[in-house]
């Protein structure tokens, strides 16, 4: 499974977002790529992947993927990414 | 020195400031990227124009902001700045509004803040570490809370 984690610059949220996806998906048992990207190469990178993490704010930019796009409030609370990705996945 | 302790260069910490919005608290992150040598004063500017342009995506959980702009020559050393504010300020955000603790983040590149980011993500995950924040009154309260 391939996840794209997206925010605006590719270096701050995203990151983080990647890195606590990461953690959650160990947790739960499923093997996943989670990659950071930018908004400018998301839709190329989100291309092939099955799920788009981001924050609400950037849900806009991000029309037309046939990614689920997952919208992550905050992205330190490591029960809410759980909760959003097991709906998505199970 | 933890990872975490030595991107906060002397000056970068700023606590108890005061502001009437958002564009000041982005600015005083800024002021301590500068004045810790990691940052020129344009990417405090490229800060402000990165929530200009993609809106207050950059409060990533309630009343913390990362604020931060793209690697680039504005950006000296990779390091991070924090601000406390006593009044919290609103960004615009729905959830995570009003902010009261804003990071500033200066990377040089895609990849190579990236140990940097999995401390930070650490250090922020801990339950009890913004209310922890929210009661800095000195720099050495912070730097202890770093570890």
């Amino acid at each position: 499974m391939k996840i794209i984690a997206v925010c605006g610059m590719g270096i701050g949220t995203s990151v983080l977002l990647k890195m606590n996806a990461e953690k959650v998906l160990k947790l739960m048992g499923i093997e996943a790529t989670v990659d950071a990207a930018d908004i400018s190469s998301a839709k190329a990178a989100a291309a092939n992947a099955q799920i788009v993490l981001t924050t609400p704010e950037l849900v806009f930019k991000l029309d037309g993927l046939n990614a689920e796009i997952i919208e992550i409030d905050h992205v330190f609370d490591l029960t809410e990414i759980r909760q959003k990705l097991e709906k998505a996945l199970l | 020195m933890s990872i975490l302790r030595s991107a906060f260069g002397d000056r970068s910490i700023l606590v108890a400031q005061r502001t009437s919005d958002w564009r000041g608290a982005v600015w005083l992150a800024g002021e301590g990227l500068v004045a810790s040598g990691r940052t020129t004063p344009d990417y405090t500017s490229q800060m402000v124009a990165t929530v200009e342009e993609l809106g207050p995506y950059i409060v990533l959980a309630p009343g913390l902001a990362l604020a931060h702009a793209h690697p680039g020559p504005a950006v000296l050393n990779q390091g991070l700045s924090l601000v406390t504010l006593a009044t919290p300020v609103n960004f615009g955000n729905p959830k995570n509004d009003p902010v009261d603790v804003v990071i500033g983040l200066a990377a040089n590149d895609h990849e190579g803040h990236l140990d940097l980011m999995g401390a930070l993500a650490v250090f922020l995950t801990d339950d009890n570490m913004m209310t922890k924040l929210r009661k800095v009154t000195v720099r050495e309260e912070l730097l202890e809370l770093l570890g």
